[in-house]
């Protein structure tokens, strides 16, 4: 924390002349841990504010939770799958979004930015747009929504009957990573998508708050043509139901063969590549309001 | 007779202005679609296992969904409606601007609010719905007098619905930042108006308290109407009592808190 503050204080020319040396990678990190620091520390500056905030957050999420334990009132199983292996898909599909949401969320609000032309500052400062966009307004409350997808992934995996090996120890914190970059490349190919259509920003709703929601359920619920759609199409089905399917020991949808449950890293690296490209194809094309 | 017309005036402000976006209305119908869908299938799960749960039958639950997705803008169950607007203008001062106004200000903000709800009932509750009743098996009713009847519910849960936002607004004269109590009153509402699950389905003593509470009266009631599961009077009535109460108290905050209300300068 002290490091990143001093690294905080640093003027902008002094970055810009760094900027020129290092990669754009390197560049855009630096600038993104800056302002998330920022935003950091101006949300403790109201103490109260935040710890209320970030509650609701915790809360919010956790209704969603108290819904399907609700449907668990009334029935023993969904879909062929228990309680415990819900929460299963449940915790890692809400951790994994919670870590994206947390890291990008604010990518949604590019729409705003354009409509009322504040985009502009952003462009003529010497950072990546990209990084600049992804940690405004960089929310801390949003931690809220990981800690209850921990939670209920912590009492998943202590009720839950799994056969541990160690492909699938190790598969566990993949899976994080990998859901949290998919989800993450989605709101990144939202925001591009939102270059073309301003006002429709709510689409992207659809495919992330949408996506984590159907990934909590089992997908044995859905019609096939949906799972196909959300494992080749869009592959959010490689967050979690690809990979925890095997951990569970379930049969893998669309009949997928087990070592599918090994490519959530290589699908996450896909999905980034394309959603960089779209970004830029977005940022390309972007005019100004022009006055 | 003059009165009329203002708040007429108002309302048809309201319709015209939420009807200029286009382009987000019709993401927010494709929104609603696929959640809709995301649900329905979670709930052809729970009634395959169950049937009858809650007194619904299969297509009676994916009727549900449906109209559930097309009122959720409408009844603002998770708020969006013009509260937010509101509570600016108390947080900025320019609610006294307003209060000098030669109209009432709870009447003004019903009208505005109408008028925009009566838009998204039309501009993205119409195209979900046709969309659910094209694709899956709704249990509707053929004659009339029961849609009307579901139209008067659907009425009186707009205001309702505005009953317990136009409170929430008002904690602005308090609170100036309204964001926590904006956030807990949109759980709230989205929880307890069975956005997540009929109130139906909600087991024993929860489920009555749910019920009861002022909430149920916006997804709830005029679902149950539609489907044939309520009686058009005694719904009216727990609607029209729950809107009265309200209306009644947003009326006496709102006494309290004009008269807090400092205009600074000069």
């Amino acid at each position: 924390m002290a490091e990143t503050g001093r690294v905080a204080g640093r003027d902008w020319a002094v970055e810009k002349d760094l900027g020129a040396r290092s990669s754009r990678v390197v560049d855009g990190l630096r600038a993104y841990r800056m302002i998330t620091a920022m935003w950091i520390r101006s949300t403790m500056a109201y103490r109260a504010s935040f710890l209320m905030t970030t509650f609701g957050n915790f809360v919010a999420t956790a209704l969603d939770f108290v819904a399907v334990l609700l449907m668990f009132s009334r029935v023993d199983e969904l879909g062929g799958y228990t309680l415990p292996q819900i929460a299963f898909l449940y915790g890692l599909s809400s951790t994994a979004f919670g870590l994206a949401d947390l890291a990008v969320g604010s990518m949604e609000k590019l729409g705003r930015r354009v409509r009322d032309g504040t985009l502009d500052t952003l462009m003529v400062r010497p950072a990546p747009v990209l990084a600049q966009m992804a940690a405004d307004q960089f929310g801390l409350r949003r931690l809220g929504r990981v800690t209850q997808g921990v939670l209920v992934l912590g009492y998943a995996l202590a009720t839950v009957d799994i056969d541990w090996t160690w492909a699938k120890v190790l598969l566990m914190p993949v899976m994080l990573v990998s859901g949290a970059a998919i989800f993450c490349a989605v709101f990144v190919a939202g925001a591009s998508f939102q270059f073309v259509a301003q006002d429709a920003a709510e689409v992207q709703n659809a495919f992330t708050y949408g996506g984590t929601t159907l990934l909590q359920y089992p997908p044995t619920l859905f019609a096939t043509e949906l799972v196909r759609g959300v494992t080749f199409v869009l592959p959010l089905a490689f967050v979690n139901w690809v990979p925890a399917t095997y951990v569970l020991g379930m049969p893998l949808p669309l009949g997928l063969p087990g070592w599918a449950a090994f490519l959530p890293p290589l699908v996450a690296a896909a999905c980034c590549a394309l959603a960089g490209l779209a970004w830029r194809a977005g940022l390309r094309s972007y005019r100004s309001t022009g006055s | 007779m003059g009165t009329g017309r203002l708040y007429a005036t108002v309302a048809a402000g309201g319709f015209r202005r939420y009807a200029t976006y286009r382009a987000a209305t019709a993401a927010g119908v494709f929104t609603n679609t696929v959640f809709g869908l995301i649900l329905v299938y979670t709930y052809t799960a729970l009634w395959d296992e169950r049937p009858h749960l809650g007194g619904y039958d299969l297509a009676q639950a994916v009727t549900y969904v449906w109209i559930g997705q097309s009122l959720f803008k409408t009844l603002a169950s998770g708020g969006g409606g013009v509260e937010g607007e509101l509570m600016e203008r108390i947080r900025t001062g320019d609610i006294a601007v307003d209060l000098f106004r030669p109209a009432d200000l709870q009447l003004w903000w019903l009208a505005a609010d109408l008028g925009r709800a009566a838009f998204e009932l039309l501009g993205r509750g119409v195209l979900p719905f046709v969309f659910g009743a094209l694709v899956f098996d709704l249990a509707l009713p053929t004659d009339v007098s029961t849609w009307a009847a579901f139209l008067v519910a659907v009425l009186l849960g707009m205001l309702v619905s505005f009953g317990i936002r136009y409170l929430v607004a008002l904690t602005a004269f308090w609170l100036m930042d309204g964001t926590g109590v904006t956030q807990m009153a949109m759980l709230t509402g989205w929880f307890c108006s069975g956005m997540v699950l009929p109130l139906n389905v909600f087991p024993g003593a929860l489920g009555e308290v749910v019920r009861a509470l002022p909430w149920s009266s916006l997804l709830q009631a005029p679902a149950d109407l539609l489907l044939g599961h309520a009686d058009p009077l005694p719904t009216y009535a727990f609607q029209a009592g729950w809107a009265v109460a309200l209306l009644a108290a947003g009326r006496l905050v709102q006494s309290v808190a004009a008269r807090r209300v400092v205009v600074q300068g000069g």
